[in-house]
């Protein structure tokens, strides 16, 4: 099938079959490897991506169903790394091994664009989709916490 | 490669099904193309639902709140008409799987899928609900506990797709309670659950009480034995503890991976003496 869509800001057209996964699509296709697969089932959130704006299981898409969408990639989130969240899980560490670090931006750029001040609650029901195997959880929490006190301009101390 | 079609209306549903017999509706994907990866499901074709206008909505239609099938968790859960009529349900909701299971996965999708853990089914029993069926020139209304025969079993026909869900308000005295009994709290299936509406008088006496276990039998377990015994009573702990043996031998729960049949009993008794959380101040 031709399938036209809108790729991290720039729109995009291709050939390929409507039943290849959105995950190996991004990956294989498109070359785009920050996005990562690893349960393959919907259970770990590694593979998540946004599509117009929501976040998604690239895993459990089809291509077909991107007709027409949005999707953001974190390759997509800043042209050179510089997206408040980038920044700030580079600051608190909030990085280990790095596999679930793509996932765990978009499902944190999902969280902000719905609820742009969360507390620590919310920040981790937002995440609560996303495994963190090197399990340094805290550190990612705090990354978010300090990204939304960027972006809405309020103390990080407040959140703690 | 299997063909996948984005129907947009009901019309282009119908036409695809007649084209292609052994192509598989699907509205998030989140159950199906994990079935399909492990080979369990291979359908010769995929209709995917998620763009059909007619199967997305959320309305009022009298005295019920109508549910498309393939409206999401996310939807239904942002709709103020749901978070109003529906408060039981959306508690139910948003235990399901984690946030971006919740942007795909669909009402339609739990309802249909019919499995023994489904979160969405303990609420909707309780709260009387009927599913909306059709085919290109039939529809009809089934109570869900009618519709839901077993694990992964439904009745529906060869053909026909589940258009929504039909949810009757349930009465402003009403007070609902819903507890998920899990190994972590997100993306895990129930090893056990309880979804109530209890309508209380203002002194706390119980006037009825409808109570629906999930995840410990086939289907969801209803004990009309216990409901039936909780009326004109208070929902004190005292009362609660002597019905948990009526519930232990009603459920029928089997051994998994995620918790044995013997802790999903003493479990599902001890769901029901939470209820006191609802009664008098001890």
């Amino acid at each position: 099938m031709r399938l036209e869509l809108v790729l991290n800001d720039a729109p995009a057209a291709l050939d390929v079959p409507p039943d290849r996964r959105v995950v190996d699509l991004l990956r294989e296709e498109l070359g785009l490897k920050g996005t990562k697969e690893s349960c393959g089932a919907g259970d770990c959130g590694a593979c998540t991506i946004l599509v117009d704006g929501e976040s998604r299981l690239s895993c459990l898409m089809l291509a077909a169903q991107l007709q027409g969408r949005a999707v953001t990639t974190v390759e997509g989130l800043s042209p050179d790394g510089s997206h408040p969240l980038q920044e700030t899980f580079a600051a608190h560490g909030a990085v280990q091994c790095g596999y679930c670090t793509p996932g765990m931006l978009l499902a944190a750029a999902d969280l902000l664009a719905r609820d742009p001040d969360p507390d620590r609650e919310a920040i981790r029901e937002g995440l609560s989709g996303n495994l963190c195997r090197c399990t340094g959880y805290v550190k990612i929490v705090d990354a978010v916490a300090a990204a939304s006190a960027a972006t809405v301009g309020v103390p990080d101390q407040r959140k703690r | 490669m299997r063909e996948v079609f984005l129907p947009r209306s009901l019309d282009e549903v119908w036409d695809l099904l007649d084209r292609h017999p052994g192509a598989a509706p699907y509205a998030g994907g989140t159950d199906l193309l994990v079935a399909i990866a492990e080979g369990k499901r291979s359908p010769a074709a995929l209709v995917c639902l998620e763009r059909v206008g007619e199967l997305g909505g959320v309305e009022e239609r009298g005295d019920r709140v109508w549910l498309g099938a393939a409206a999401t968790y996310s939807r239904l859960l942002g709709s103020p008409l749901v978070q109003q009529e529906l408060p039981l349900l959306c508690r139910a909701m948003r235990t399901v799987g984690s946030p971006p299971v919740r942007h795909m996965g669909t009402l339609g999708g739990n309802v249909v899928t019919a499995s023994p853990a489904g979160d969405t089914l303990p609420p909707l029993h309780v709260l009387g609900a009927e599913v909306e069926l059709a085919s290109r020139f039939s529809r009809r209304l089934l109570p869900i506990a009618d519709f839901v025969v077993g694990p992964g079993a439904t009745r529906l026909a060869p053909g026909e797709l589940l258009l929504g869900v039909a949810v009757p308000k349930p009465p402003a005295s009403a007070v609902g309670h819903h507890e998920k009994v899990g190994r972590r709290k997100a993306l895990a299936c129930a090893v056990a659950s309880l979804a109530a509406i209890l309508d209380l008088a203002e002194d706390g006496i119980v006037r009825s009480a409808r109570l629906a276990w999930g995840s410990v039998g086939p289907t969801v377990v209803r004990v009309p034995e216990v409901e039936a015994a909780l009326a004109g009573r208070r929902l004190e702990r005292g009362l609660l503890a002597s019905l948990a043996p009526a519930v232990e031998r009603a459920v029928a729960p089997i051994d998994d991976v995620r918790a044995s049949a013997a802790y999903r009993r003493v479990v599902s008794g001890l769901l029901l003496e939470r209820l006191s959380l609802l009664g008098p101040a001890a």
